[in-house]
């Protein structure tokens, strides 16, 4: 009986101590490493220790037995991340109402979602997985790793800022959805701005009035008859955003309405973290960067509403050459595999440098996020999150062929072409075994 | 002055004005000094073009260069010929959400009478960018239904539409009715919906046949009434007789088998279009011998089992396979990223050379417009595209479009709003 107990104890105590430990160890041997803020490295090698950079050198001994990839002649790069998506959620957006701040997409997480897998086929590490935009104010977003197999628990960076998904425009207006039954407020632009004026207000009417109910509960006259103010989830959300506790993702396409947006913060007194998609933003690019506003646009996927037919492939480039921080985004479970080919076109158009060109899809993304102290770039201290490339990253023939999370590797093209090749032969034989099973019956 | 001396003075005047102008129309131009790779045939390393009357008169590294021709120094560039978007809505589409600018997709289900070149926009904001990517022609189709219309070949150049179109009618476009993918009892109703459609095409077919037949007796014997004038099988004749292919879309594996079978029974001349499937078939298609149009590579494979890389593979499984085969965008707002479908495809096992012929000769040859355009050869019409590096390369700057031997503005809306607000 004791043996056992002791045995049981043992077993779970390894168990809760293998789910906390962190990362793997693993060694990167002979890439040419484009580091992204610290220049490029022609052929250097990587160590990484419990999924933590260690040290980025040529010719580095590793522990004895650590696992090597050998990456001679290949690109390693930071893990791709990405701003602006919605995958691995079973729901994007909550558009019964048209203020939602309090639903979260942490709890619509979705671990099993295949995008997952195609985004680590692109060699994307992390994203910021968000409510959709039929809301003025939609809900709060979340930032994971694309740790394919394991529990959205384990994905989850909490290092991240919270952030708060607005929405300006034609999806909040509803402009290209049929209207069923009686339509909802907002219809314009200016019932946008009104409605999310009027929730900052009663946010501030909700927490004046809890601040007076704390000081009254504080004061010494008799408390008998004080009732405390109802919680209202909602409006903590939006408090939360006044308190500084949460930032503003702001979806937007005009230049005119994101200004508008950038004055009702003012009024406020709430923080931008970034603009979505910002299709216009090369019209305004001198205020976005005296007011050191960030945006995460598509490089060139325009005119699929009117809203977005001024979305110019020169615009991330051009806002980036104004003092812009600029990141790429996919908003699709599709088009995140292929980051780093978008990447690309902002050298076509907008004439940026390869480096300014990755860093469109790494450290500027990271920075958006608030993780650019562990993510986004090749740095000593920062978590082992790596892709591996065939070719430049931004050419338009390469492939990812490793996909590294905190040092342990989560897409492998070359285990990827083994499975495959098997599950072919085992279909061929199943097929010959029906066959066979046909002719004697 | 003498009546002689003034008439002498008159036709001097006129021939003179007429010589001038005749110095100002393109004449001969020289593209020197590029690196040319014409495609078909060899690279020639500082080779020159020489263009007369909108054709290429001659392609090769010593050329003389006539006096008074137009020179195009392209040293330090490359030379490529115009490059030919195998589908696409380009001046069909403005705003996709907006249906008042969206022009490819009739009502109803069979509608062989519509033509794309006859809803063509020329003033298409989205023309000009894909012109300033390399993309010189392009086949631009319809849409929607069982029998969606007639495709047409333009050049991505021209006032009116009259101007722009190289081939009014190229294909009937049929969109291939899809069996369901899984075999079960509850599919039933999908399965037979199928048939019943492919029943139905082939039945407009017979039809149409008749249709033929009856004309044909009635012309000869004039006692005979002609056929009820029919609009549907009016347009479906040139496609019985043989004198228009069909370009039918089709993706999945048991879908093309039955498309390669459909063809073949109807005895029609076929493009197949879409084909993402095409790599678990390629024997059958290479044995119909139907070419194939890809549409854009980039969707996520339905089917978790092909693979995540299925479409971009695709390509080069076929090509090994000997399908002739040409690239295309799908698309009126990125028409321009035809050149990295290509690359994509050659990036995931298809040859890069085999990967710009699906952007050049090949869908030239598919379109029966390869004795004109595809290639950098003597004789061809002169579209031609000087970039600073590999025309399929995402980095890749374009400096010079020709079309039909003129060089062609390659600003668009992008560069017009740049400038625009770069003066603010």
């Amino acid at each position: 009986m004791k043996i056992k107990t002791v045995g049981f104890i043992l077993v779970v105590s390894l168990v809760v101590f293998s789910s906390f430990s962190f990362g793997q160890d693993l060694l990167i041997k002979n890439g040419t490493i484009l580091t992204v803020t610290k220049g490029k490295i022609l052929k250097g090698d990587i160590l990484i220790i419990k999924g933590i950079i260690k040290q980025i050198a040529e010719n580095i001994k590793g522990p004895k037995g650590v696992r090597i990839i050998d990456a001679s002649g290949k690109y390693v790069i930071p893990g791709i991340i990405d701003s602006h998506t919605h995958i691995a959620l079973t729901g994007t957006n909550e558009s019964a109402e048209a203020i939602t701040a309090e639903v979260k997409m942490r709890d619509v997480l979705n671990a099993e979602d295949r995008s997952i897998y195609t985004a680590i086929s692109g060699g994307v590490t992390m994203v910021h997985t968000m409510h959709g935009s039929a809301n003025p104010i939609g809900g709060e977003n979340i930032v994971i790793k694309t740790k394919w197999g394991k529990t959205s628990e384990e994905m989850i960076v909490h290092d991240a800022y919270r952030t708060l998904k607005f929405a300006l425009g034609e999806n909040p207006k509803r402009a290209n959805y049929p209207t069923v039954g009686t339509p909802r407020y907002p219809q314009s632009r200016m019932g946008v701005n009104a409605i999310i004026r009027r929730e900052f207000l009663k946010a501030k009417n909700y927490m004046e009035q809890w601040d007076r109910y704390l000081k009254a509960k504080k004061s010494k006259k008799s408390t008998k008859n004080l009732i405390a103010p109802r919680k209202d989830l909602r409006m903590e959300q939006l408090a939360d955003m006044l308190r500084g506790k949460m930032v503003a993702r702001c979806h937007s396409y005009r230049a005119d309405e994101t200004l508008e947006f950038i004055n009702l913060s003012k009024e406020f007194g709430f923080k931008i973290a970034c603009f979505e998609h910002a299709c216009e933003a090369f019209k305004i690019a001198k205020e976005l960067a005296e007011e050191k506003i960030r945006i995460s646009v598509f490089l060139d996927n325009w005119a699929y509403k009117v809203e977005a037919s001024e979305g110019i492939a020169y615009s991330a480039g051009y806002c980036t050459k104004n003092g812009v921080l600029v990141s790429i985004n996919s908003d699709s479970g599709e088009r995140i595999r292929r980051l780093f080919n978008d990447a690309a076109k902002a050298m076509k158009y907008g004439g940026l440098s390869e480096e300014e060109a990755l860093k469109l899809v790494t450290i500027n993304p990271a920075i958006q996020l608030g993780v650019e102290k562990i993510a986004g770039s090749l740095e000593v201290g920062k978590h082992g999150d790596i892709a591996i490339f065939n070719e430049h990253p931004l050419s338009a023939y390469t492939l990812c062929e490793k996909t590294i999370i905190e040092g342990e590797v989560y897409f492998d093209r070359v285990q990827y072409l083994k499975e495959r090749e098997e599950m072919e032969k085992k279909k061929k034989q199943e097929e010959k075994k029906k066959e066979k099973k046909r002719g004697t019956k | 002055m003498t009546k002689r001396t003034f008439v002498f003075a008159v036709i001097l005047i006129i021939c003179t004005s007429f010589c001038l102008t005749q110095e100002k129309s393109p004449g001969v131009i020289a593209i020197k000094g590029a690196h040319i790779i014409p495609v078909v045939g060899e690279d020639i390393t500082e080779g020159t073009i020489l263009i007369k009357d909108g054709l290429i008169e001659a392609v090769g590294k010593n050329i003389d260069i006539p006096q008074g021709a137009k020179i195009i120094d392209a040293n330090g560039l490359f030379a490529y010929p115009g490059m030919i978007d195998g589908s696409c809505y380009l001046g069909l589409q403005e705003i996709s959400s907006i249906k008042a600018t969206v022009d490819y997709r009739e009502t109803g289900r069979i509608n062989p009478q519509a033509k794309t070149v006859e809803a063509l926009r020329p003033d298409s904001m989205h023309i000009p960018i894909s012109r300033s990517n390399g993309i010189t022609v392009a086949l631009v189709v319809p849409s929607g239904g069982l029998i969606s219309g007639q495709s047409g070949l333009i050049r991505l150049v021209g006032w009116t539409p009259e101007e722009m179109i190289i081939k009014s009618s190229v294909a009937m476009h049929i969109q291939f009715p899809s069996l369901p993918r899984v075999r079960s009892r509850r599919d039933t109703q999908p399965r037979e919906q199928a048939s019943k459609q492919i029943r139905e095409l082939k039945e407009i077919l017979k039809q149409a046949r008749y249709y033929q037949k009856r004309k044909d007796a009635a012309k000869k014997n004039l006692a005979l009434h002609l056929p009820e004038f029919d609009e549907k099988l009016e347009f479906l004749l040139p496609v019985v007789n043989g004198e228009l292919p069909v370009m039918i879309s089709v993706h999945a594996d048991k879908d093309i088998k039955a498309a390669i079978k459909f063809v073949k029974d109807e005895k029609l001349k076929a493009i197949f279009l879409g084909v993402t499937d095409g790599w678990k078939v390629a024997e059958d298609i290479k044995k119909s011998g139907i070419p194939v149009v890809f549409s854009s590579l980039n969707s996520v494979p339905p089917k978790w089992e092909d693979g995540y890389d299925a479409f971009y593979r695709n390509p080069g499984v076929l090509a090994k396979a000997g399908v002739k085969f040409a690239f295309s965008s799908g698309s009126a707002s990125l028409a321009k990223d035809l050149p990295y479908h290509a690359a994509k495809a050659a990036a995931f096992g298809l040859d890069t050379k085999e990967a710009l012929k699906g952007v050049t000769i090949y869908p030239a040859q598919i379109f029966g417009v390869d004795k004109m355009m595809g290639s950098l050869e003597k004789g061809k019409v002169a579209n031609i595209v000087l970039a600073d590096g590999d025309i399929l390369e995402l980095r890749t700057n374009i400096k010079h479009v020709l079309i039909d031997g003129k060089e062609v503005d390659i600003s668009s809306i992008y560069t017009e709003l740049l400038e625009k607000f770069k003066k603010r």
